[in-house]
């Protein structure tokens, strides 16, 4: 038998609606209703402006350690096509996605300022908790999907994580599982090129993450990750073919992580500022802002007004946290979600440390004055 | 009331769970078509069909990854891990979520789900299908971790498994999967999870085990009364996480003597917890030192030397007699 060749769809495309100067291509522009499109442009400044704020408080030692989202803004396009119905299962850049979806920042706040409290999601909010460990989310997606093919809901799940999650097996895996199961999921990767020190070259020998799609049949595209009508258009096909029956799709939005890691990174050790220079010509919020401009739906009177007001409803979510922080976080507290009925031996350590803190306090009152 | 094994056991308390309630979903690699390897799903497949009983793609991280999913969603999924050997696989998804999420969440998502696994030696089997690493799960917070000794008990607790709350690891020893019948009604039973039970009242040592290790605790139990007339109680443990050591503290009260047997390694086991709480709770009325019988601390070897690395009934009973003479 002589070598024949299996004839496999090999071909990526490859989306981009708004350039880096705002130029929009007719022929591709969703033609977002006015008030939507100001929608997504006030979540835009606020995650930036929100994030701005984090990074200048966790410098001040009020907060502690996140991962700032700086340039990566244009994720909430993604978002912006689902329903409170649908689910988002995020990793830890997803600070805009979740806050579009009624995330607080109050509780954002918090969580990085050490509270556990910060974790939950309001009731009625589809979204579940950040996820830290890099690449393990996504089986969460797959299976909450097939709970709603199982119970035969019109509904999708969408989850996020970096290009460094792509060399996690859990990757693979939930690619292979929603495929096999054809459930609902939207498998959106933040290639923001930097996987801490580890860039996108070195993380994956292939030309395109999204290629990877091909090994599981599934429909994949890559995307300008910082033009927010091209994301949006590329998820609202993938959540219309989900909610169909069609099963998963895969969108590589290309992006890059204007700022840290976290902030406990340095990236000057690793990258060059040259590029982070570059990037930021294509900055997701300027050329949007352009583009509603040509459309006359922003001017720069507009523009004043959402930053005043982004910046009040930062300023209310950082004095809420503030009153929160104010109450303390009672240790006791830390045996409260362990289990839905705390067992005999957490009665019994919770207690014991109750009566420590008494003990403790009793130390303190005792002598104050020593200390000084 | 039949006379049934382990197997059809675990087999009658997942089809009567199914029936009952249509959130419960089996997922795991043969599970479906082939009835599991050790045949503990069989006919369900047939019954329940391919939407509830998933053949599932080769790889244990995304089985329990995908039950993490199902069980935030609102359903009740029954994961199988082929061999516990192979559950490492999946560690990181239940300790990273399933464990954590009620916390993570602050109580607004849960993990109600089961991870069964078959575990221990004695079937002559290959590298990494013999292990009993229990402790793994139960040293996790958020986690429970049981096991049960015989089809009936292990019925009724598998069935509160799929019940609760909260992430379940359900350790079948396999050894005992066909080695014995119990009569099990048909009619609903429930065990609660974090109880001990008395396996055999005595008053002259106590001897505390789980799981596959309660056949040779009871065997020696049996043989030094024959031999000896020494009495000794057996505490079934039958949940290694939450430990319930109010029984088998009470008997320690009353023998003044304690013998812990397990096949899993003997350094940091559940043997460790067990002799600590001894010590703590009644210290003032032990005649001896807690002895451990356990299998060593190496990997367990293959089968042409494994009946020397299990505990079994004459390695018990000479602890409980070196106990006794101390």
């Amino acid at each position: 038998m002589p070598k024949r060749e299996i004839d496999l769809p090999y071909r990526i495309e490859y989306l981009s609606i708004l350039d880096e100067n705002g130029q929009v291509d007719i022929d591709l522009d969703p033609n977002l209703p006015e008030d939507l499109l100001l929608k997504l442009y006030r979540a835009m400044v606020l995650a930036r402006r929100f994030d701005e704020r984090m990074l200048i408080l966790q410098r001040q030692g009020k907060i502690g350690t996140f991962a700032p989202i700086k340039g990566q803004e244009a994720q909430i396009g993604a978002v912006a096509t689902l329903t409170p119905e649908d689910w988002i299962v995020p990793s830890f850049r997803e600070a805009p996605a979740e806050l579009w979806r009624g995330k607080t920042m109050e509780d954002i706040l918090l969580l990085y300022g050490g509270y556990n409290e910060g974790g939950k999601t309001p009731e009625g909010v589809n979204n579940l908790p950040v996820s830290i460990p890099v690449g393990s989310q996504m089986l969460h997606a797959v299976g909450m999907a097939y709970g709603m093919k199982y119970r035969g809901r019109n509904t999708v799940a969408m989850t996020f994580f970096g290009d460094g999650a792509t060399s996690q097996g859990d990757f693979h895996e939930a690619m292979n599982y929603a495929s096999v199961y054809q459930v609902p999921v939207i498998f959106v990767c933040q290639n923001n090129h930097w996987a801490i020190s580890l860039p996108r070259a070195k993380q994956t020998h292939s030309k395109t993450i999204a290629q990877k799609v091909l090994a599981y049949d599934m429909p994949g595209i890559q995307v300008d990750g910082n033009d927010v009508l091209a994301i949006y258009r590329a998820a609202l096909e993938a959540v219309d073919r989900a909610r169909k029956g069609g099963g998963p799709t895969f969108i590589e939005m290309v992006t890059y992580r204007l700022s840290l890691h976290t902030t406990a990174d340095d990236p000057k050790k690793y990258r060059s500022e040259n590029e982070v220079r570059e990037w930021e010509k294509r900055d997701p919020i300027t050329r949007f802002e352009t583009y509603m401009k040509g459309k006359d739906i922003l001017d720069d009177g507009k523009i004043g007004s959402v930053a005043e007001e982004v910046q009040a409803s930062i300023k209310v979510a950082e004095q809420r946290a503030a009153e929160f922080s104010a109450r303390g976080a009672d240790p006791l507290d830390m045996f409260a979600y362990a289990y839905a009925e705390p067992t005999p031996d957490l009665v019994e350590q919770r207690e014991e440390l109750r009566r420590e803190l008494e003990a403790r306090q009793g130390t303190r009152k005792r002598e104050p004055e020593a200390r000084n | 009331m039949a006379k049934i094994n382990m197997v059809q056991a675990i087999n009658l308390a997942l089809s009567q769970e199914m029936e009952k309630d249509d959130r419960v979903i089996l997922l795991g690699e043969d599970i479906g078509v082939d009835g599991g390897v050790f045949r503990v799903t069989d006919g369900l497949y047939a019954k329940f069909g391919p939407e509830r009983v998933l053949d599932t793609p080769l790889s244990e991280s995304a089985i329990a990854g995908m039950s993490i999913g199902m069980a935030i969603y609102g359903l009740r999924p029954v994961c199988e891990m082929q061999f516990s050997g192979f559950s490492y696989f999946a560690f990181h998804q239940m300790e990273a979520h399933a464990a954590r999420m009620r916390g993570r969440s602050q109580g607004r998502f849960s993990v109600p789900m089961v991870l069964r696994a078959p575990y221990g030696g004695g079937v002559r089997a290959l590298e990494h299908h013999s292990e009993s690493r229990e402790i793994y799960w139960a040293h996790t917070p958020g986690l429970k971790m049981v096991i049960p000794s015989g089809p009936r008990n292990a019925r009724a607790l598998l069935v509160s498994a799929i019940r609760d709350p909260d992430p379940v690891i359900f350790y079948e020893p396999k050894a005992v999967y066909r080695a014995f019948r119990e009569e099990v009604p048909d009619e609903e039973e429930t065990l609660p999870i974090g109880k001990s039970r008395i396996a055999r009242p005595g008053d002259d040592v106590t001897l505390i085990s789980y799981g596959a290790s309660l056949r040779p605790a009871m065997e020696a139990a049996e043989g030094l009364k024959e031999k000896d007339g020494i009495e000794c109680e057996v505490i079934d443990l039958l949940s290694i996480s939450p430990l319930d050591d109010t029984l088998l503290t009470e008997s320690v009260r009353k023998t003044g003597r304690a013998v812990v047997v397990h096949e899993a390694h003997r350094s940091f086991g559940a043997g460790a917890e067990v002799a600590a709480r001894i010590a703590s709770k009644a210290f003032l009325y032990l005649e001896a030192p807690i002895r451990r019988v356990t299998g060593f601390d190496v990997v367990i070897p293959n089968y042409q030397r494994e009946q020397a690395y299990l505990p079994d009934a004459f390695r018990v009973e000479q602890a409980v007699r070196e106990t006794l003479e101390f």
